[in-house]
């Protein structure tokens, strides 16, 4: 889904106007619109949201303000693997920052970072509603639990192995 | 025909489901019974401590049950129970067995909002109506609008997303508000960073919480109406947009709907990850397009809502108890539960927990009751210390207070909240401090910005306790801590910052003396707090170097089968050494 090589479109003018034909530019349409096109291309090219911003109702003030509002929403592109790691409260208690030291460790990269050959990406967010199976962390579409920090070597290489067939 | 029918909620397919249900799809059109067996999914049953669950269902309809199922194992059961005929017993969970795990873990439950999760397929109208499914809303059409609000709120049934307001009467607000257009909306923001109770509801019977909402903008008369969906929920949101297309096919949505004369569209809206979002006022400032800032109420949503419009909002579990009440009446609604809770309340149960999962008891039923009995006690052996309730805006409720009842007022009294359904279960290796510390970082965090008592004063606090954990808190900083927790309550204009405080102040009043020890003798009892800790090598030690390998900081020393030791001033305490140790040989101290 999101790639680190760059996609964004050669012509942000149409892609622009093909987003805003897809999600309408009406001002309640922001989010939508933020959202369509973090799944276009994992992240806010600038001058996408610049492009976009001519032909909606919202102002680039009022589309920055609701883009940095929420934690959804990056300005950097992500890696070919997002790695989010739960930090919620069943997280946290069983363990969730051995889990995010082991993986900095191993990638060598911090929370926010994507490793230098685009591989991978680490965030953390807060509970994937999947408490029971704690810790927990998502590899791209991939929800994994009972993460062992001793582990997570194997457990990026088992899920990016898997991705990748 | 038999079926076999895999449980794909988030939580099975995290541990592995989608792999269990693909082995059965080749293995089933790979044998010679390709015509005879019927794949089928449902979703969370609640019982997430032996997920992936698997239910075959034989030709004469005797269902088994299997858990902690892999591929192999379903290949397994393929082969011994499908194709021949014998139920592999040794993989077999059995509900009905008394003493058994299964057994204690749901005999004690009440399925009202969870009736149909992991039992019909979420993505099938034709199974939800098999069971009853929008016989409510016929019956509802049937009535008068009044008469329904009367019936909702005879039953007693209150909002569950965390206040615990009168759901009738909060109709009847909205019912009495003068406009033409009106919205319903549905909070499935599910911010408790620790609960899952509404994702499961969603993907388990996403009709209920839309039968329920129809029901409701009939009662209401309003013609629009949206869900707003935590963006982390992503199967959530898949099976609640099939579920409104299945609905809209079938006249249950859209014009005239069942020929009652009214009309009602349904939108999703995803989240964006923003907990004050929760927040209703705050939430339609975000459906609107806004930041998601919290506004002054009054007016209340049921005045000035959604685009300034009289809106009812609520919770998830809210709306799906409706059809179970207008089905079955108030009355046997309002027999469930204590004098002034009625009904039932799903938890989320998860922590140091034997059997976690989604549980759902009868109000009145203590907490002590869930953990021990239901929960099966702790996982690891040693002795539980407290149970959270409520997430950054509740708290934590100590071990002996578990005789305390499952009832919005009694468990106010605690200084906790009932909350929307997280409830997380701690051992003594729970630091209760660094507990609390970890609530005022997330709502510090998610604090909006807008009041300074809650964007600076959560600072000011977090800021204390990241001093205690680190070992260089002083005794006046309790005082501190409970001076700004009062202004910060004060001072707040909206929940977040109103309930922020709480989890410092029960963990202060429960487990005063963790604070004192950190202060007075720089000391972390559970083993958490980093600069307080030490990991030491004791003489039982073999010398396998395996700690030495794990070690990030080449920290550990010492001859091949003599004993190791740590350099302490190397050692940064990321505790790997203490996980690999197979002769626990290592403590922490
Ligand atoms: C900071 C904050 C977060 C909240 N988060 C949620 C939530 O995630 N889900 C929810 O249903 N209610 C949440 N609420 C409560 C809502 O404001 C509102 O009371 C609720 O949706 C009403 O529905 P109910 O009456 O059915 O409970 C939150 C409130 C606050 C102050
Ligand atoms: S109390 Fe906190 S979250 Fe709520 S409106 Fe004020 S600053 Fe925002
Ligand atoms: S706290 Fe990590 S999945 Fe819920």
């Amino acid at each position: 889904m999101s790639h680190h090589e760059c996609t964004c479109p050669k012509d942000f003018a149409a892609e622009a106007r093909d987003i805003v034909g897809a999600c309408g530019g009406g001002r309640e349409q922001a989010i939508p619109v933020l959202q369509e096109i973090q799944k276009r291309y994992g992240f806010l090219p600038k001058e996408l949201m610049r492009e976009i911003c001519k032909i909606a109702d919202f102002s680039e003030a009022q589309l920055y303000g609701v883009a940095t509002f929420y934690s959804q929403f990056r300005f950097k592109p992500r890696g070919k693997f997002a790695l989010k790691v739960c930090v919620g409260t069943a997280c946290h208690v069983a363990g969730a920052g051995a889990v995010v030291d082991a993986l900095c460790d191993e990638l060598k990269a911090k929370v926010g970072d994507t490793t230098g050959d685009g591989r991978f990406s680490i965030e953390t967010v807060a509970c994937l509603g999947c408490c029971s199976l704690a810790p927990v962390m998502m590899i791209g579409e991939d929800t994994v639990g009972y993460l062992d920090p001793l582990q997570i070597k194997k457990t990026l290489t088992k899920a990016s192995e898997k991705q990748n067939a | 025909m038999h079926k076999v029918i895999v449980g794909l909620g988030s939580c099975g397919i995290a541990a592995g489901a989608r792999a269990v249900y693909e082995t059965f799809k080749a293995q089933i059109a790979g044998g010679e019974l390709a015509e005879k067996v019927k794949l089928e999914i449902t979703s969370c049953v609640g019982m997430c401590y032996c997920e992936p669950l698997v239910e075959v269902v034989d030709n004469d309809g005797r269902r088994t049950l299997y858990g902690r199922i892999d591929e192999k194992k379903a290949a397994r059961i393929y082969e011994e129970h499908v194709v021949r005929g014998r139920p592999a017993a040794d993989l077999v969970v059995d509900p009905s067995a008394a003493g058994s795990d299964a057994h204690a873990f749901l005999s004690r439950q009440k399925k009202i909002v969870l009736r149909n999760c992991g039992v019909i397929d979420p993505e099938s109208l034709d199974a939800y109506i098999a069971v009853g499914g929008y016989e409510a809303l016929r019956k509802a059409v049937a009535m008068d609008r009044k008469a329904v609000i009367e019936t909702v709120k005879r039953s007693g049934v209150r909002g569950r997303g965390g206040a615990g307001f009168s759901t009738g009467l909060k109709w009847q607000f909205a019912f009495d508000a003068p406009g033409e257009k009106k919205y319903v909306v549905c909070n499935a923001d599910e911010g408790d960073p620790g609960a899952f109770m509404d994702r499961s509801t969603l993907e388990g019977d996403p009709h209920s919480v839309l039968e329920g909402m129809i029901i409701c903008a009939y009662a209401v008369g309003a013609q629009k109406g949206y869900i707003y969906c935590r963006a982390e929920y992503p199967l959530a949101v898949h099976r609640l947009k099939i579920a409104i297309r299945q609905a809209s096919a079938r006249g249950f949505l859209g014009k005239n709907i069942l020929g009652a004369g009214f009309d009602l569209a349904l939108v999703v809206k995803e989240g964006a990850g923003a907990f004050v979002c929760g927040e209703e006022t705050a939430l339609m400032a975000s459906i609107e397009g806004h930041r998601g800032m919290p506004r002054k109420r009054p007016p209340f949503p049921a005045q000035s809502g959604l685009f300034g419009c009289p809106t009812n909002i609520n919770n998830v579990e809210t709306y799906a108890n409706i059809p179970w009440v207008i089905t079955n009446g108030a009355d046997k609604f309002a027999a469930i539960g204590t004098e002034k809770s009625k009904g039932s309340k799903v938890f989320a149960l998860a922590g140091k927990i034997k059997r976690g999962g989604l549980v759902e008891v009868p109000m009145g039923i203590t907490i002590g009751e869930i953990v021990e009995e239901i929960g099966g006690g702790s996982n690891t052996g040693r002795p539980l210390k407290a149970v959270q309730l409520g997430g950054p805006s509740g708290g934590c409720i100590p071990a002996s207070m578990f005789d305390t009842k499952v009832d919005y007022d009694e468990v106010t009294r605690t200084g906790a909240i009932m909350g929307s359904g997280g409830m997380l279960v701690m051992d003594e290796t729970t630091c209760m401090v660094d507990v609390a510390r970890f609530f005022l970082q997330f709502t510090q965090t998610e604090s909006c910005g807008k009041c300074t008592f809650c964007r600076i004063g959560t600072m000011r606090m977090l800021e204390i306790l990241n001093r205690i954990t680190e070992g260089r808190g002083a005794m006046a900083d309790l005082d501190a801590l409970e001076s700004l927790s009062s202004d910060i309550i004060k001072g707040s204009l909206c929940g977040l910052g109103q309930t922020a405080p709480n989890p410092v102040l029960t963990t202060l009043k429960y487990f005063r003396d963790e604070y004192v020890e950190h202060i007075g003798q720089k000391k972390c009892r559970a083993g958490v707090c980093k600069a307080l800790i030490k990991y030491r090598i004791k003489d039982n030690c073999n010398g396998c170097t395996a700690c030495v390998k794990v070690c990030p900081t080449n920290a550990i020393t010492g001859q091949r089968k003599q004993q190791h030791s740590i350099t302490q001033d190397k050692c940064v305490k990321c505790g790997r050494c203490y996980l690999k140790c197979n002769f626990d040989a290592i403590v922490v101290e």
